[in-house]
């Protein structure tokens, strides 16, 4: 009872410190966003706009205020949902972040798919196979996917299996013929054309989808390969181990039925941090494979200057961040027995 | 003379990377009865119980015989030395802290033994592993068979372990310091426990301890292990008869109740015990 | 000086730094690490020499050759050599290192140790920040760091250090930590030694060799960066040689001339590879469970 108590309190010290975290956050974009040298004031009224006009803006942006007092406004603004227009588009910059978002979510998601399936099978390979020619074959062949600068990967591979062996779709999405065929439901792709049952439009998908994500997906498994090889290396020092080979198990039984439970808990952590990375490469391999998602929006913003644009695409992703932690966290509680 | 279930003669066992052996011509030969392995930390006894399961990874091992009933161990391989494993000769652990899979069911972890090798319903498996954990004088074994290890206590989980690795019905049980990491007042239940299991049922013993006065009241035949060698092998009850100096040390440095008090004999290594042969 | 006074005059960590590369000697890997980082040091250094042209000199008549005919690599849109650049490129990639290395270590050092040896209010906070830091992968911090200072090769190495500094710390913080109640520091404070002279004097220089390992198992991760940040046209302009800038430029042409990006790539690659090889290398070097081993 008491245990129960103290790891409730202990629940109620991290949210309070994850609020810590975001007011952080906060902090720092919005810093970062005074740091900007474009001026916001200019960019909304226009090069040719009288000095009065300009000081108007100027006021009504708050931007007389002394920096503590527009903290607050920020603060204020973001706390109910508003994180400014987008200079572009004339929209909320959260409604544009929201459209975008899926085709990001949907990338991410297939590519740790690939990741960790990858990750973990190489991961045991090599703990099992320890100090042998197996286990240096997959540090050489993970760490390769960790050095590679994934833009240029992802243009090769372009090269290779789209321009010259026509085995993937190229850019984008989708083929450009499908394109507006399926009708905009979840954003996700792959259901809404599952939904209007237009399965050309499924495969077009599934087939641009597949390459990057298979690329980002290589590049993330490094870190999962090394934390399952340590995982398990521990594992199999344990005694319970020898217990189950005592009782007639094979390695392999022993290893998935045994050892393998006990680093599954662990193997979630790493795994739902390795989806917070993968959004770093997205930004990238967005780029190169056109994918009109939201690492595509942040880095065209970012050439444009769209203050509030890029610093609410940097806040979003320091809360998918913390809640990827969380989450993992959550997720130690609910399957560790030990910890019920 | 009872039938020999197992001959070992000349084993010697070398860790990968190691130039000196672990366990230097070990011989000995085992029938349905209880044999002790005695010996210091280091000595070899607990390699040698885990050669004859051939769990050593990494590890050279090679003998003139290492014959287990009809069975040559040293050409089985892999596959067939799973069929052994377990069902025909298994191994109590040390600690069940750790000897346990922390994560598993105690009782689905016993049951597991016997889906292991007989071709059976887990609902069967189930039945036989309740039974057991009753043969173990286990109360409520139904409750117990659903708890996780964490939630039962050392002695509990020691007689847990004992319930596991004698459910196949296997020939030869090697208890590896069985005792050695349980409360001083469980200690006697649990081997009373295991020793009434292996008599009734006919099972050879090996019993490696550095307990002397433990292994003089629960084996038949005790092996004194020094430096990957036997120095002695006695009967248990003439162990008080023992001729070579480094039993004698053994016996001498046990402290007794009613004995002399002045201080106890300081163990006494002598270099040429490593040459000499028994 | 006699051979064995100057083996004792070195400092303890010295000689722990000089087993490590023996140590690292021994694996194939490793040594790969070491031999690119080697060359790459090199050719930066003898950059003109080495070049076969000059890697800035249009020759509009000669554009995107394919390499042979005088051109290693070939030439790009604009007539350069590809070669001549990436040589250049080297030292452009050196500078980061350096700069970014020079920074962030002693940012690294001073706020961990003095976090980790005070303890406290200023060591919550200071963790603290580093948490916020930590909530947001490398590249896109430094992409808003870069978006708020104008894109440029300077501005991107600022970024970067900005955003690498906090894991330093953290290291440098969790090792200040063990050492605050050794004895020898208690002593240095009987002896009446201020604070800061503590974390100067005794602290720091036992955090040193760790943080000095930490940096190289980053320098990866700051090559990838830069390279990104290069690619995105945020980091070095047009017209230097550097490599994510030159994949960049080399993309309109890629599936004619593939020999645009497949060079810059393959350098970039081979450089951040050679980190990571060093950097596993170390960390075997280092974990004492595997040192044991023989």
């Amino acid at each position: 009872m008491l245990f129960r108590r103290l790891r409730v309190a202990g629940f109620a010290g991290q949210l309070g410190s994850i609020a810590i975290t975001l007011l952080g956050l906060l902090m720092l974009t919005f810093f970062i966003g005074r740091l900007m040298p474009v001026d916001p004031v200019r960019a909304m009224v226009g090069e040719d706009a009288t000095r009065e006009t300009y000081e108007q803006v100027y006021a009504s942006l708050g931007l007389d205020r002394p920096l503590y007092e527009q903290f607050v406004y920020y603060l204020g603004d973001v706390l109910t949902g508003d994180f400014g227009t987008s200079i572009r588009t004339g929209q909320p910059v959260i409604q544009d972040i929201l459209h975008v978002m899926p085709a990001t979510i949907e990338l991410a998601t297939f590519a740790i798919i690939i990741g960790a399936l990858l990750g973990v099978s190489m991961g045991v390979l090599a703990a099992v196979n320890k100090d042998r020619w197996p286990d240096h074959l997959v540090r050489v062949f993970s760490l390769f996917g960790h050095s590679m600068p994934i833009f240029w990967t992802g243009m090769i591979a372009l090269i290779v299996f789209y321009a010259h062996l026509g085995l993937v779709g190229g850019s984008g999405r989708m083929d450009q013929f499908y394109i507006g065929l399926v009708e905009d439901r979840t954003g996700f792709l792959l259901i809404d054309s599952l939904m209007a049952g237009e399965m050309d439009v499924f495969w077009s998908a599934l087939n641009h989808l597949i390459l990057p994500a298979a690329l980002l997906g290589y590049s993330s498994s490094a870190y999962i390969t090394r934390m399952t090889r340590s995982f398990m290396l521990d594992q199999l020092g344990q005694e319970y181990v020898t217990t189950a080979r005592v009782k007639g198990l094979s390695q392999r039984q022993t290893i998935w039925l045994h050892a393998f439970g006990n680093i599954r808990v662990q193997l979630v952590t790493i795994i739902a941090l390795a989806y917070g990375s993968l959004l770093e490469g997205a930004v990238l391999i967005e780029t190169v494979f056109a994918w009109p998602g939201f690492g595509q929006y942040l880095t065209s913003n970012l050439i444009i200057g769209d203050m509030n644009a890029v610093m609410t695409c940097v806040l979003i992703v320091g809360v998918i961040f913390i809640g990827l932690n969380l989450l993992s966290d959550i997720l130690y509680r609910i399957f560790d027995p030990r910890t019920r | 003379m009872e039938k020999t279930i197992l001959d070992v003669q000349n084993l010697r066992i070398r860790y990968g990377g190691s130039t000196t052996e672990a366990v230097r011509g070990v011989s000995f030969t085992l029938g349905r009865e209880r044999l002790g392995i005695v010996g210091e930390s280091g000595s070899g006894k607990s390699t040698v119980g885990r050669a004859l399961l051939r769990l050593l990874p990494g590890a050279t091992i090679t003998a003139d015989m290492l014959r287990f009933d009809e069975v040559d161990l040293l050409s089985l391989s892999e596959k067939e030395m799973l069929k052994v494993r377990g069902r025909r000769m298994s191994m109590i652990l040390q600690d069940p802290k750790f000897s346990l899979n922390p994560i598993r069911r105690v009782g689905d972890q016993v049951a597991e033994t016997y889906l292991r090798h007989f071709k059976c319903s887990r609902r069967e498996a189930h039945e036989k592993a309740v039974a057991m954990l009753e043969a173990v004088k286990i109360r409520d074994a139904e409750r117990v068979f659903k708890q996780y290890p964490h939630e039962i206590s050392g002695g509990m989980g020691q007689r847990v372990m004992i319930a596991m690795m004698l459910l196949a019905d296997p020939d030869l049980v090697i208890a590896d310091e069985p005792t050695s990491a349980l409360d001083v007042t469980v200690r006697l239940q649990v081997l009373t426990i295991l020793d009434s299991l292996v008599r009734d049922r006919g099972i050879g013993l090996i019993m490696i301890s550095h307990d002397l006065n433990l292994v003089r009241n629960f084996c038949d035949r005790v092996l004194i292990m020094y430096a990957g060698k036997v120095v002695e092998t006695l009967k248990a009850v003439e162990l008080d008869q023992a001729r070579h100096p480094y039993t004698q040390g053994l016996l001498a440095a046990q402290p007794r109740i009613g004995g002399t008090r002045q201080p106890l004999a300081v163990l006494d290594r002598r270099p040429e015990w490593l040459e000499e042969n028994a | 000086m006699t051979a064995d006074t100057h083996t004792r005059s070195l400092p303890g960590w010295l000689i722990a730094l000089k087993n490590i590369v023996v140590f690292l000697m021994r694996s194939p890997t490793s040594l790969f690490g070491l031999a690119v980082l080697a060359i790459l040091v090199l050719t930066a250094v003898f950059a003109p020499l080495i070049a076969t042209h000059d890697p800035y000199v249009q020759a509009l008549g000669n554009v995107l050759q394919p390499p042979g005919n005088g051109h290693l690599f070939g030439t790009d849109e604009l007539g350069r050599d590809i070669f001549s650049r990436l040589v250049y490129g080297a030292r452009i990639t050196l500078t980061i290192i350096f700069l970014v290395s020079i920074v962030v270590g002693p940012i690294g050092l001073v706020i961990g140790t003095s976090a980790g040896y005070l303890g406290g209010k200023f060591d919550t906070v200071m963790m603290r920040i580093t948490d916020i830091f930590l909530s947001f992968p490398s590249l896109i911090l430094s992409l808003a760091f870069v978006a708020a200072l104008g894109p440029s090769l300077n501005n991107a190495i600022i970024a970067i250090a900005l955003t690498s500094w906090p894991p330093i710390a953290r290291l440098a913080r969790a090792e200040a930590m063990t050492f605050r109640k050794a004895d020898y520091i208690a002593a240095a404070r009987l002896q009446g030694a201020s604070t800061s002279r503590i974390i100067v004097k005794s602290i720091m220089p036992m955090c040193l060799p760790s943080v000095l390992i930490r940096l190289t198992l980053n320098m990866a991760t700051v090559i990838l960066t830069a390279a990104g940040l290069g690619f995105l046209g945020l980091g070095a302009q047009p017209p230097m040689p550097e490599w994510g800038a030159m994949i960049a430029t080399g993309r309109r042409y890629m599936l004619d001339s593939w020999w645009l990006v497949t060079f810059p790539g393959v350098s970039i690659l081979s450089v951040s590879l050679a980190f990571n090889l060093l950097g596993d290398g170390l960390r075997d070097a280092l974990d004492p469970k595997q040192m044991n081993r023989r």
